[in-house]
């Protein structure tokens, strides 16, 4: 029996490996349908590439919540901080307007975009671990709570912090990538006309977290954290150090953050803390919820539509709106028309997000594309505290290759 | 610099008047968290939407500051009823409507329906009275807003003769409509039938279902009783600003919830004591610390109450009055 066993998980992981590779084929060639579009755009006119490579960096940062909410099942509502904190690091250590750049503290070689979004990255992480590690053994509810203060008081601080921030006007001219030297006279540039050329920067950058993310899942890390996301305790007795695993959650997350808002401050060249609200925060969380929390594809499939829908969807929707509201002329929907000649969708975001989540943990618990595993947890009545036989059993029959439900 | 007693004093008043606002919010989360253990993220909301219930009822009565002393306060009394009704009637609603539904799912799922709740909320406030402040109505007389108890009442007035320290009748009311019904409350959970059922249900939901209690019964009226506080808490507020937002309920829900956690969350005395210490807090904050600490003001306020419930959960998640309760297995 117990060689049999050996053979099924060495089975199980051949097979998960395998459909890994025929996932990345698929992102791979997903990324090249998406690659063509800014010459379609350009070729088109419809000249949104500018609304585009924001909605890639949210898929980013969706991604990044998706490893502590999705994977180590940790709701995090400040997730915004770390963006801030990587936004503002590129900044301070980039702009000629920064207060530490003015002071001579930063080295030259610094001063330029790609290694001040290396220490961002790394300082996002740090931070992550700074408020990860007094915090993480609070019950998740807390958790949640501690996280949304600590992304209130963030870019409370940059707003305050007048001296070393600028204040509300925050700090502009920040580094943008070096151009790359082409043979010939032509070169890579990353300037506001080249829009393009970020769309493709940004786009590898997003396939890059993408493989980074999905050999994260793999690693024995990633196991750790699911186990601690279906029955902390059970994990713990199974030797996991909990709490060294969440801080990982916590650090590794807030690091896609990190970069993810250095990249941004590159692409919009200044940074000004009424950019990251708490609303921000929620936007990310509803990309994760709506995809599929902890199914990497569902999670860029849910940032692509909220992402699509907040930065143009809602504004082209306007249009139609205002155009039939003219058309109604019909006395007694008379007011109904005028409403909606002048309506702006823009200003239903919010509501359209809330009915979202609400809908979303009503109807679809686990997401429009819930990853099985996570589908399985959701939809298990497991009423915490008393039959958590049923549990076990719920979570073990959706992995029928290592249960022996329908072993080879 | 020496020390201002007058200041100390006056921040004292408003810090209160502001936590006695704060601790009737905080009893909504502390009554609905000690049951099911949902942090109730649209209660904020519910109490913003009791203060625009209040501002629209106040107006379709008709009644302004001209009409006479006893049809204002009659309005003031029906506002009151109103609000509390209507908030209390809604909190219930959206806990019928959606957290109802997620009582066996995994803690974060009602959680993160709150807060999608919340948005909605938000969002049908902004759709009520559009997306900027405005102004209570004008209902209580100037003279009463600015009518200071200290200069005017007889007795009062020779011990206060040479001092400048104000207690407005508006701070005065303030602190009347919370104590009573903080009386009412505690009566209601300690000495009726159903609040002893509230009680059991808080200790042991199976337990309290074998023994006959109807559970979802017992939940809707926590909603309910949180939510009609935090509509009296909201009616109140907009008449003691003077003004209200679409974004009130975000600030004082989390001050609130923050209260709930100071004082032991699940613990009514705590929720109080919490709410008292957080406006004091809030208010010594925004005027008195200015006074020490060049550069210091309102900005800084909400670091400081979230820095301490940062601290509060870290070294003592119990609480102040709170027992520390284990994780269930």
């Amino acid at each position: 029996m117990a060689a049999s066993y050996a053979t099924r998980a060495e089975q199980y992981f051949e097979d998960r490996r395998q459909e890994n590779r025929k996932r990345l084929l698929r992102v791979l060639i997903g990324s090249l349908v998406l690659a063509i579009y800014p010459i379609l755009d350009q070729a088109f006119g419809w000249d949104q590439l500018g609304q585009w490579i924001p909605i890639f960096v949210f898929v980013i940062l969706a991604m990044g919540l998706n490893i502590v909410v999705g994977y180590a099942g940790l709701l995090d509502l400040g997730y915004v901080a770390f963006f801030v904190i990587g936004a503002y690091g590129n900044a301070f250590l980039t702009s000629p307007n920064s207060w530490f750049v003015q002071q001579g503290w930063i080295p030259n070689w610094l001063q330029s975009f790609w290694p001040a979004m290396a220490v961002s990255w790394i300082l996002a992480a740090i931070f992550g671990v700074i408020l990860g590690a007094p915090t993480l053994r609070l019950r998740g509810d807390y958790l949640a709570i501690v996280t949304l203060g600590f992304g209130e008081i963030v870019p409370d601080f940059f707003t305050n912090a007048a001296t070393v921030t600028n204040g509300p006007q925050g700090i502009g001219q920040i580094a943008k990538p070096p151009s790359i030297p082409l043979p010939g006279d032509r070169e890579i540039a990353f300037n506001t006309v080249n829009q393009a050329n970020w769309f493709w920067l940004v786009l590898a950058v997003g396939i890059l977290s993408i493989f980074m993310i999905t050999r994260l899942y793999d690693s024995r890390l990633g196991r750790a954290w699911q186990a601690i996301r279906e029955d902390e305790i059970a994990a713990a007795s199974m030797g996991i150090n909990t709490v060294s695993t969440k801080l990982w959650a916590f650090a590794l997350g807030a690091s896609f953050s990190g970069f993810a808002g250095s990249l941004y401050a590159g692409y919009v060249r200044i940074v000004y803390p009424d950019q990251f609200q708490f609303s921000v925060s929620i936007i990310i969380l509803a990309m994760v919820i709506l995809g599929g929390i902890g199914n990497i594809y569902g999670v860029i499939a849910g940032s692509l539509i909220i992402g699509s829908f907040d930065r143009i969807l809602a504004t082209e929707l306007t249009r139609p709106l205002n155009w039939a509201g003219e058309r109604i002329t019909w006395p007694p929907l008379q007011w109904l028309g005028d409403w909606m000649a002048t309506h702006n969708v823009n200003s239903d975001r919010f509501l359209i997000f809330g009915l979202a989540l609400v809908l979303i943990m009503l109807l679809r618990p686990g997401g429009l594309f819930p990853s099985s595993r996570r589908a399985a947890e959701l939809s298990g009545d497991d009423d915490v505290g008393d039959d958590d036989d049923d549990t076990l059993y719920e979570t073990r029959t959706d992995d029928t290759k290592l249960a022996g439900g329908s072993a080879t | 610099m020496d020390f201002e007693w007058t200041l100390f004093f006056q921040f004292m008043i408003i810090g209160l008047a502001t936590g006695s606002l704060i601790a009737l919010i905080a009893l909504g989360y502390t009554l609905v968290y000690g049951i099911i253990e949902l942090i109730n993220f649209a209660h904020g909301e519910v109490f913003m939407m009791g203060a625009f219930f209040a501002s629209t009822v106040v107006v379709l009565t008709g009644v302004t500051s001209d009409s006479s002393t006893g049809a204002i306060v009659a309005v003031l009394l029906l506002t009151l009823a109103a609000s509390m009704i209507f908030s209390g009637v809604l909190n219930a609603g959206i806990d019928k409507l959606a957290y109802s539904r997620l009582r066996n799912a995994p803690r974060l799922a009602p959680l993160i329906a709150a807060i999608g709740m919340s948005f909605i909320l938000q969002n049908v406030a902004i759709y009520w009275k559009g997306p900027n402040p405005f102004t209570a109505p004008d209902l209580i007389p100037r003279e009463f807003r600015t009518y200071n108890v200290l200069q005017e009442w007889p007795l009062l007035r020779d011990w206060f003769a040479d001092s400048t320290l104000r207690l407005r009748l508006l701070d005065v009311m303030v602190i009347g409509v919370t104590i009573p019904l903080l009386l009412i409350l505690s009566w209601f959970v300690y000495r009726t039938q159903i609040g002893t059922a509230m009680r059991a249900t808080a200790q042991d939901r199976e337990a309290a279902a074998l023994m006959g209690i109807d559970i979802n019964r017992t939940i809707g009226v926590a909603f309910l009783i949180g939510g009609s506080l935090a509509g009296a808490a909201g009616m109140v507020a907009l008449f003691y600003n003077n003004s209200g937002r679409f974004q009130m309920g975000f600030t004082y829900g989390l001050f609130a919830f923050t209260a709930a956690v100071l004082g032991g969350i699940g613990n009514l005395g705590g929720a109080v004591l919490g709410g008292f210490l957080i406006g004091l807090i809030w208010s010594y904050s925004d005027g008195f610390m200015g006074t020490y600490i060049s550069g210091w003001g309102s900005q800084w306020t909400n670091s400081v109450i979230f820095g301490i419930l940062i601290l509060v959960l870290v070294f003592r998640p119990s609480g102040l009055l709170g027992q520390s309760v284990p994780d269930k297995v």
